[in-house]
C-alpha cells in the first residue's frame, strides 16, 4: 500500500544570502491534518523558509515537496494547495474587507459565484461577517489577523502556512486564532505550519520543529522533542537546553 | 509515493484573475482622489498656462500630421496625453515599490498563476487607468479648441494603449531594481523629467536640430518621442508606422526585463532579501 503523499516535505533545503548562511541543510515533514509549530528566535531563519516554499525566492540547493510534487517541477499546482498568512500586514487598507477578499479569489481564478458564499461563511467563521462592508484601516490590528487568515482559506487550501500570526496581537486575538487553526487541523484535515517564537502556542498535541541559526535541531512530537533534550520537563526547557547546546 | 495530478489552470481562470487585478486597480484609482486630482491638473496647467504663455515664442510651420499652421495648444496636447501615460506608468511603479514595502506584494506573487502573467496584468491594469484619464483630458482640452477630426477619438485608442503598454513596462522595469520608495523620487527626476523635455511632447525635432544636432539625435532615440508622435498621428486618423515599431519593440524588451526582474531567483525578491 502506498503511504499517502507528506503534505509538505523539506528535505536538505540550503539558502545563502552572499556568505551568509541563512538555512543550513533544513529537512522534516508535515502530515495531512497535522499541527506543525516551527519554532524559532527571531533570526533563525523561519521567514527565509517561508519566502522559499512560497517561492518569494528560488530554492537553489535541496528539495521542497506539496502533495508529493515537487515544487520545482508544478509550482502553480503547489501555489493553488497552500494558503498563507505572511508576518507582515497583507491587506489593502484602502480597500473593504470583501474587496480584499473578492481580490485574493481572483488571484486564485475563483468565480465570483463560487467565491461570494465562501466569502460570507470564511468572515462568519472568524466573527467577521458584519464588517465585510467596513474598509480594513477601520479594523483592529487581531481583527485584520482574523481576515488574512478567511482570506488564506478562499481558495481551500490543504496546507496553510502562517509566519509569526500573532505577533503583536492581544492575549484573546492570539486564542482565538491559534482555538480557529487547530479546529482547521481537525476539522479538515488541514496540514498547518505555524512559524513562532513563543514557545507555549505549542500544544501538548502540537508537532514541533526547533529551527536554530538556520539549522533544525529536533523535530517529532512535543513529548519526543522535550524527550530528545535530555532531562528537560517542558518544552521550554528543551528549547533552551537544545539552542544553548547548539550556540 | 502518491502524488497530486497536476491539472492547468483553465483559460476562465487567467481572465478571473486578469480581471480582479484590473478592478483592483480601479478601485485603488478611484479611492486615491489625489492620484486622480492631480493626473489631471498636471496636462491641464501646461495646456493652460505653458501653452498660453509660449504661444507666441514658439511658432510652429506646417508638419505633419497637420495640414495647416496651428496653435501651440494643439501642437502640444498630444504631448500632454503622452506625459499622462508616463505619470500613470511611474505612480504604477511607485505603488508596485509601495505594496512591496507594505507585504502587499506578496499576496500577488503567491497566486498560483504564472509570475509574467501577472505582471502583464499588472500593466494591463495600469494601461486602463491610463486610457480612461487620457480621454478625460481629451474631453476638457475640447474646450481649448484642440478638436481633432471625430475618427481621430477613435483611431488614438490602440495608439493609447501600445504607448501606455511601452511606459507601464518601463515602470515596471524600474520597480523591480528600486529597493525602497525613498529611492524613487531620484529615479523619477533622472527618468520622468528627461524622457519629457527631451522629445517632441514640448516642441518640434527641427527646432531642436537648429540648436544641438547631439540634442536632435537624443530626442530621436527616446522612445517617448516615438510614444508622442504616434499618438500625434492616430489623432488626426494617421498612423506614424515608424514609432509604432519603436513603441512595440520597446515594450517587449522593456517587459522582458521587467520578468527578469522579477524572477524569485535573480531579481530584486533575492537582492533585497540578501539586504535584510
Amino acid at each position: 500500500m502506498h503511504e499517502p503523499a507528506a503534505a509538505l516535505e523539506i528535505d536538505g533545503l540550503t539558502h545563502r544570502f552572499g556568505a551568509r548562511r541563512a538555512l543550513d541543510a533544513v529537512g522534516f515533514r508535515i502530515r495531512p491534518g497535522e499541527f506543525t509549530v516551527l519554532l524559532g528566535q527571531n533570526g533563525a531563519g523561519k521567514t527565509t523558509l517561508f519566502a522559499l516554499i512560497t517561492r518569494l525566492y528560488h530554492a537553489h540547493q535541496g528539495g521542497i515537496a506539496v502533495f508529493g510534487q515537487p515544487f520545482r517541477d508544478a509550482p502553480s499546482a503547489a501555489l493553488a494547495r497552500m494558503g498563507v498568512v505572511f508576518q507582515q500586514p497583507t491587506l489593502d487598507l484602502d480597500l473593504t474587507v470583501q474587496q480584499n477578499l473578492q481580490y485574493h479569489a481572483a488571484l486564485h481564478g475563483i468565480a465570483g459565484h463560487t467565491a461570494a458564499p465562501r466569502i460570507r461563511d470564511e468572515l462568519a467563521r472568524v466573527n467577521l461577517g458584519e464588517r465585510a462592508g467596513d474598509r480594513v484601516r477601520l479594523l483592529s490590528g487581531g481583527q485584520r489577523r482574523r481576515v488574512e487568515l478567511a482570506r488564506a482559506l478562499l481558495h481551500e487550501p490543504s496546507l496553510l502556512l502562517l509566519d509569526e500570526p500573532t505577533a503583536g496581537l492581544d492575549m484573546e486575538s492570539r486564542g482565538f486564532l491559534l482555538n480557529h487553526v487547530r479546529r482547521l487541523c481537525r476539522e479538515r484535515g488541514l496540514a498547518v505550519l505555524w512559524a513562532t517564537h513563543l514557545i507555549d502556542e505549542a500544544g501538548e498535541d502540537a508537532h514541533v520543529v526547533v529551527l536554530h541559526k538556520g539549522r533544525v535541531l529536533a523535530t517529532g512530537p512535543v513529548p519526543a522533542v522535550v524527550a530528545q533534550a535530555g532531562g528537560a520537563q517542558t518544552l521550554k526547557d528543551a528549547f533552551e537546553h537544545l539552542t544553548h547546546a547548539a550556540n | 509515493m502518491l502524488q497530486t495530478k497536476l491539472r492547468p489552470l483553465p483559460p476562465a481562470a487567467y481572465a478571473r484573475c486578469m480581471a480582479g487585478i484590473i478592478r483592483r486597480e480601479g478601485l485603488r484609482w478611484v479611492h486615491q482622489r489625489g492620484r486622480f486630482v492631480s493626473a489631471l491638473v498636471r496636462p491641464l496647467v501646461w495646456l493652460a498656462i505653458f501653452a498660453a504663455g509660449f504661444r507666441f515664442v514658439l511658432g510652429v510651420s506646417i508638419i505633419p500630421p497637420y495640414e495647416t499652421y496651428i496653435p501651440y495648444e494643439v501642437y502640444i496636447a498630444p504631448g500632454l496625453i503622452a506625459m499622462i501615460e508616463l505619470f500613470n506608468g511611474m505612480q504604477s511603479s511607485l505603488s508596485m515599490v509601495y505594496d512591496r514595502e507594505m507585504g502587499s506584494m506578496k499576496t500577488l506573487m503567491v497566486s498560483p498563476f504564472p509570475r509574467w502573467f501577472l505582471l502583464l496584468s499588472k500593466l494591463l491594469a495600469g494601461v486602463a487607468v491610463a486610457v480612461v484619464q487620457s480621454y478625460i483630458f481629451l474631453g476638457i482640452a475640447w474646450f481649448w479648441e484642440i478638436e481633432p477630426p471625430a475618427i481621430g477619438y477613435l483611431a488614438v485608442l490602440p495608439a493609447l494603449i501600445l504607448s501606455g503598454l511601452m511606459l507601464g513596462a518601463l515602470g515596471l522595469v524600474m520597480s523591480s531594481f528600486i529597493r525602497q520608495l525613498e529611492n524613487f523620487a531620484g529615479v523619477m527626476n533622472f527618468v520622468i523629467f528627461p524622457m519629457f523635455f527631451a522629445s517632441s511632447a514640448l516642441y518640434p525635432l527641427w527646432r531642436v536640430k537648429e540648436s544641438s544636432l547631439f540634442l536632435w539625435w537624443v530626442c530621436q532615440l527616446n522612445p517617448f518621442t516615438s510614444a508622442t508622435e504616434l499618438i500625434r498621428f492616430a489623432l488626426y486618423g494617421r498612423v506614424d508606422w515608424m514609432s509604432a515599431a519603436v513603441v512595440i519593440g520597446c515594450t517587449v524588451v522593456f517587459m522582458a526585463a521587467a520578468v527578469a526582474g522579477y524572477d524569485p531567483g535573480r531579481g530584486l525578491m533575492a537582492r533585497k532579501a540578501g539586504a535584510e
